[in-house]
């Protein structure tokens, strides 16, 4: 372990001494650790200044803390051009192969590098953040509560991981520094915005919230850098010398993937779907394992975020429901017609799903689906804080076409996270595109043979059976 | 010291390398020549466990390119086409860099890295930034990163494609200094003079495929067909020789020399010297004609898809 974490930081010290011999990596660290935080100390006197005059002075304790933050967010922004700079320009000037014909393992090499493209920013960070509050204390006496300042030292720390893990999965899939840049925008923009939400914390001085905002980003880091481990391999960085994408390889990979060695099509459902469906159980597992939470969550919910009783009165209820029932014509219920809407709008989500999972390691895809069962939940325990009771309220509004639809939903967020994860997980023997081709087969097979048709026989029950069902228990 | 069986590589639907097999042993060297985009690079690659091979099997100084990867690193020097180098480093930083990814010790590290330098005519250079180096020294020094931590195997793309003639003549001293320290080495090369100079064993590699190997002189043999040799005169041959010796044909004449073809020149070369003579044509000289590599080269690669390969080894 030490020895393997050695010869990382071979390659870490060669790289921090070649950051501080390019004056365009030095010059904006040493502006953004001295001048920048000596701006702040003036903006934060000046801002304090001058809403005290007008009475307001809590915007001038907001924005201390706030400027701290910033402070310390600034030199870390350059780790990403580093990282950026560190791999794939590495690969595009072709310095990097003796280095991969060495004996390090990819891990020591990914670590080493990793390491190199976070210190100099980092402490350059720390170096900021120190050079502020020592300007701030003396020109306005402020001094940050111990916590505030671990928390904004954890959160640079954090964001600066998060960025060069991000920056490390897109220069594997690029062999030039201009494609990485273009690309480095799906790591700039969502940390624009997390940066804006962060602010908003920071002004509504609810600090605790960004222990959550840092225990996120911290999960997304993890995902990143397994993902950057698994990419960050000889074969991915070696094997492409372009970057072109080519459509009737992926569609052969694809379609042998999807038909397997079946002969017919009994046999592909007896063999190659069975095989499938195996591979999909453990995700199988850990959906029905996020629905539930996702249900449990509603329910609390509904103790948080109460309905007016009357709303959920029973008798009210009954009586908005007959109402309802009278424009049940009007919404086509108990029509063949509104069985291809209620189709297409799953499937719809589905897609949504599938495409947001894809690009987040299949995390928003299921949180997408887990939208429905948080209402359910929240529906189920207001119902049942009215009186309504549990197993009444289900039998009415879920089960008939919820037998069909929940399964089908369950295994649909199987297959889009095992579509998602396999971005994270080391793919053994085959690249990343065939491993990913393989899980799309196996996604389209899902969908074809079991999430397609089961969510047709829920849109049938649904638009014939639940309002049925509703109408007989709860209709007068 | 370095064999592979049907090595090969696929790189989604392009065949990189097809069935590759070679066999180098300690102190010989093989030029592996080919157009640009044959495979040549590939085949490195997976010798140098980079890239992992589709197909095939390799071991490279007795470990297996796939399982036992780390030792095959360990264990191979490699010249890249490009260099690969660190424009803002001091040379001699630059050398003591790799040393220490190849656990050399500081004391071995320094000692072998001033060696190297002062071998390749770059001591008094040592402390420049490698950025201000011309192409030819940063060759030399790429070369000497690869020489450094004393590898058995040596995998040298284009060794002296950059260097001026003194430097390359260094560099080839260098090389059969090596053969003759018992490594084994395999050189990617489009100058075919260097490879007939330095190569014990040629294989010419044709879209992944080898399409010939062997030795200069035999892949000369079977490519270019029986040697052909020169005779100069004293005086000027009105027609052909009168009687020329069995298997003995004229491939072209002028006023005052022939050259012909054989299959057997220790008994045929006689036989037309007495042919001549015996007709009162006084002979100047006798000697083979020369067959460059160039010529075996270009036979191989033009050849039509599908022929066998050539193994004359």
């Amino acid at each position: 372990m030490f020895s393997d974490l050695a010869s990382a930081l071979i390659v870490t010290r060669r790289e921090v001494r070649d950051q501080f011999r390019d004056w365009r990596i030095l010059a904006p660290i040493l502006v953004l650790t001295l001048f920048f935080p000596g701006l702040m100390n003036f903006t934060a006197r000046e801002a304090v200044s001058f809403v005290s005059r007008y009475g307001a002075p809590v915007i001038g304790d907001r924005l201390i803390p706030f400027l701290l933050m910033v402070v310390g967010f600034f030199p870390i922004s350059v780790s990403l051009v580093i990282a950026l700079e560190s791999f794939v320009g590495e690969k595009e000037r072709r310095s990097i192969e003796p280095l991969l014909s060495s004996p390090l393992t990819d891990l020591q090499l990914y670590l080493g590098k990793l390491l190199a493209v976070m210190l100099p920013p980092l402490l350059a960070s720390y170096l900021g953040i120190g050079v502020y509050l020592f300007g701030v204390h003396r020109q306005v006496g402020w001094t940050p509560d111990p916590i505030l300042l671990v928390q904004v030292v954890t959160l640079t720390t954090v964001q600066s991981l998060l960025m060069v893990s991000g920056a490390v999965v897109i220069s594997s899939q690029v062999t030039s520094t201009r494609a990485a840049n273009l690309l480095a925008s799906f790591i700039i923009v969502p940390t624009a915005m997390l940066l804006i939400g962060e602010s908003m914390i920071m002004f509504w001085a609810r600090y605790n919230v960004l222990w959550w905002a840092i225990f996120g980003q911290i999960l997304i880091s993890g995902l990143l850098i397994r993902t950057g481990i698994a990419h960050f391999n000889r074969e991915e960085l070696l094997g492409r010398e372009i970057d072109t994408l080519n459509l009737k390889w992926s569609w052969q990979v694809f379609w042998r993937a999807f038909v397997g060695e079946s002969k017919s099509v009994s046999d592909w459902l007896r063999r190659g779907f069975i095989q499938t469906f195996q591979r999909v159980c453990l995700p199988l597992l850990l959906a029905l394992v996020a629905f539930t939470a996702g249900g449990i969550v509603g329910a609390q919910q509904a103790q948080i975020f109460v309905l007016p009783t009357e709303l959920m009165d029973i008798n009210n209820l009954q009586q908005g429901f007959v109402q309802e029932i009278e424009g049940f014509e009007a919404l086509r219920f108990f029509s063949v017609e509104s069985v291809p809407l209620v189709w297409m709008h799953n499937l719809r989500v589905i897609l949504l799903a599938t495409i947001l999972g894809l690009f987040t390691f299949g995390v928003m895809g299921l949180i997408v689906l887990m939208l429905p069962f948080i209402l359910i939940g929240y529906f189920t325990a207001t119902a049942a804080r009215t009186g309504i009771p549990l197993g009444l309220f289900l039998t009415a509004f879920v089960l008939p076409h919820g037998v069909l639809e929940i399964p089908a939903i369950a295994l649909a967020g199987a297959a889009i996270l095992r579509l998602g994860a396999t971005l994270s997980a080391p793919a053994e023997n085959r690249t990343i595109s065939e491993a990913l081709l393989h899980s799309l087969a196996d996604w389209a097979k899902v969908m074809l043979v079991l999430v397609l048709p089961m969510l047709l026989g829920a849109a049938i029950l649904e638009v014939f059976v639940t309002p049925g069902v509703a109408l007989n228990i709860f209709g007068n | 010291m370095i064999r592979t069986e049907g090595l090969t590589k696929q790189f989604e639907d392009f065949l990189a390398v097809d069935e590759v097999s070679l066999d180098v042993c300690a102190g010989e060297v093989m030029a592996l020549l080919g157009p640009n985009g044959a495979g040549k690079t590939t085949t490195v690659r997976m010798l140098t466990s980079v890239l992992r091979p589709t197909r095939g099997a390799a071991r490279v100084a007795g470990y297996d390119v796939v399982t036992e990867a780390r030792k095959v690193r360990s264990s191979v020097g490699i010249l890249t086409e490009d260099h690969g180098l660190y424009p803002r480093m001091p040379a001699v930083e630059y050398l003591d860099f790799f040393g220490q990814l190849y656990s050399m010790k500081p004391e071995v590290r320094r000692k072998r890295v001033r060696e190297l330098l002062g071998q390749f005519g770059l001591l008094h250079e040592r402390h420049q930034h490698i950025g201000e180096y011309s192409k030819g020294m940063r060759q030399k020094l790429a070369l000497a990163r690869a020489l450094l931590h004393d590898p058995p195997v040596l995998l040298l793309d284009e060794p002296t494609s950059a260097m001026d003639p003194e430097s390359a003549r260094l560099v080839r001293n260098a090389i059969k200094d090596l053969r003759s320290a018992e490594r084994a080495i395999i050189i990617c090369t489009h100058n075919l003079v260097e490879a007939e100079e330095l190569a014990d064993q040629i294989a010419i590699i044709r879209r992944g495929r080898i399409i010939a190997k062997g030795s200069p002189m035999a892949l000369k043999q079977m490519l270019l067909g029986p040697g052909e040799f020169e005779i100069r005169l004293a005086t000027t041959l009105n027609g052909s020789p009168a009687a020329l010796p069995p298997g003995v044909t004229i491939s072209a004449q002028g006023p005052r020399w022939i050259r012909f073809r054989t299959s057997h020149p220790e008994t045929d070369n006689p036989l037309m010297l007495r042919a001549l003579l015996d007709q009162k044509i006084p002979v100047v000289s006798l000697q083979e004609a020369p067959r460059s590599l160039e010529q075996v080269y270009l036979e191989a690669v033009n050849a039509p898809d599908g022929r066998e390969v050539l193994d004359v080894l």
